[in-house]
């Protein structure tokens, strides 16, 4: 089962929808004691970085997330659920991130901002999650802050958009894609199944 | 569905979630539905639409029409939509884009614009094209982006439906004046037209309706030249 963790900020059901299309099961994580219940987690993003944090802190998830990730469990971010998992960022500055991933996240300033729409991945290593997905497949990006390195064996694939940035990272058995793989079409599917069933 | 000319003279198109699954097989970068009738009824439908849609459909949703306040815009959103494009409320309201923006997000407001020219400057339209408000495009875009809209949907009712090609000027000015994207609308009539709006007009997204709903050309076929016109696309 797949909890797709709600630290009510947004809309989960776009994930659901997909996950559901999928035919994999999941369900909404509203609380602590129904972490107990899943064997794999998401961390969706909506919002602001500082306002995610506050509300993931004040549902207490935060120690549960990094034992969780510690451990070595099944773990997916997606967007700012990927930026939540490194130290900081500048959208919200004195705010700590939940520091799984040393780096922190920095504003665009090269292009049009937010970037909104369709960019490539350029692999820089292979994993499971990857598995079919050619090199430089295009995913759906919608963000204005991006990931600058912090440790180079984290790093999956990068992409450029006026400056090179991280798209997937990963520790142990957390993933974390800045684009929207529920919003990318037959690739984020894919991407999605191969992470359910091979990560 | 239904589409029009010059937002005058609409003819039904087809169904709206059958050619969404279609316009998804064929690789459409996103998919925009606009309710021009706009009433309490249509939304309802509307909300039908997305809610099937969405479930089988995995690429952005952008819904528009008649969208007045908050609450219309999280009914839509619940239902499966991505993103919400306002029209006429936020010209009469602007604060309308402001409040969506603080409370889903800039990357869900998407100002929709429909410009008419008047002379050497371009109105804005409300009311599906019926009402000049008398305000400058270019002005209300930059407004428009300020109060926190996320992206502009650039409607030319001149060449809406004609064929003859999207407003580059228009799309131009524009795109120079925001810093926000920009989606080209309006007068597509064949491939290169679209590359102009890409190239000449400088959109960074460009809305394709009649040629696709009259299966003049499938997405691919614009992909492919786009492509081959070394336009960097998925």
């Amino acid at each position: 089962m797949i909890g797709i963790i709600d630290y009510e900020a947004g809309n989960l059901n776009s994930v659901r929808k997909a996950f559901d299309f999928l035919q994999k099961n999941s369900r909404v994580l509203k609380s602590l004691k129904d972490f107990d219940t899943v064997d794999r987690l998401v961390l969706p993003g909506v919002g602001s970085y500082g306002h995610a944090m506050e509300r993931i802190k004040e549902k207490g998830f935060i120690d549960p997330i990094k034992k969780w990730i510690e451990s070595g469990q099944p773990f997916l971010g997606i967007c700012l659920g990927l930026q939540l998992l490194f130290e900081s960022s500048q959208e919200s500055k004195g705010v700590k991130g939940m520091s799984v991933f040393k780096g922190t996240c920095r504003r665009f300033t090269e292009m049009k901002v937010p970037q909104i729409g369709w960019n490539n991945i350029q692999i820089q290593r292979t994993t499971s999650f990857l598995r079919g997905i050619r090199d430089g497949e295009f995913f759906y990006f919608n963000h204005s802050y991006y990931v600058v390195e912090g440790e180079k064996e984290a790093v999956v694939a990068k992409s450029n958009y006026g400056i090179d940035y991280i798209s997937i990272a990963k520790k142990r058995n957390a993933y974390g894609v800045q684009f929207h793989p529920e919003k990318s079409g037959q690739a984020g599917l894919k991407l999605l199944k191969n992470w359910v069933e091979r990560c | 569905m239904v589409k029009g000319i010059k937002f005058k003279d609409i003819r039904f198109a087809g169904d709206p979630v059958e050619l969404a699954g279609l316009y998804n097989q064929q690789g459409a970068d996103e998919i925009i539905f606009l309710d021009i009738g706009a009433t309490y009824r249509s939304r309802k439908i509307m909300i039908d639409v997305v809610r099937k849609v969405s479930k089988k459909v995995f690429v952005p949703l952008t819904v528009g029409g008649g969208i007045k306040d908050i609450q219309d815009m999280r009914n839509l959103l619940n239902a499966g939509a991505d993103k919400i494009s306002v029209c006429s409320a936020a010209l009469q309201n602007p604060k309308l884009i402001q409040d969506g923006a603080q409370i889903f997000g800039s990357q869900c407001i998407v100002l929709s614009i429909d410009a008419k020219r008047e002379g050497g400057s371009w109105h804005a339209y409300i009311k599906g094209g019926r009402e000049d408000t008398g305000i400058d495009a270019l002005e209300w875009a930059k407004r428009g982006e300020e109060f926190g809209a996320g992206e502009l949907l650039l409607n030319s009712i001149d060449a809406d439906g004609t064929r003859s090609g999207y407003a580059l000027e228009l799309t131009r000015r524009v795109s120079k004046k925001v810093s926000v994207p920009v989606i080209a609308s309006g007068g597509a009539g064949n491939c290169n037209q679209i590359f102009e709006a890409v190239k000449i007009g400088e959109a960074d997204a460009v809305l394709v309706a009649s040629l696709l709903h009259y299966k003049e050309y499938s997405i691919s076929d614009i992909k492919n030249y786009l492509r081959l016109k070394g336009v960097k696309i998925r």
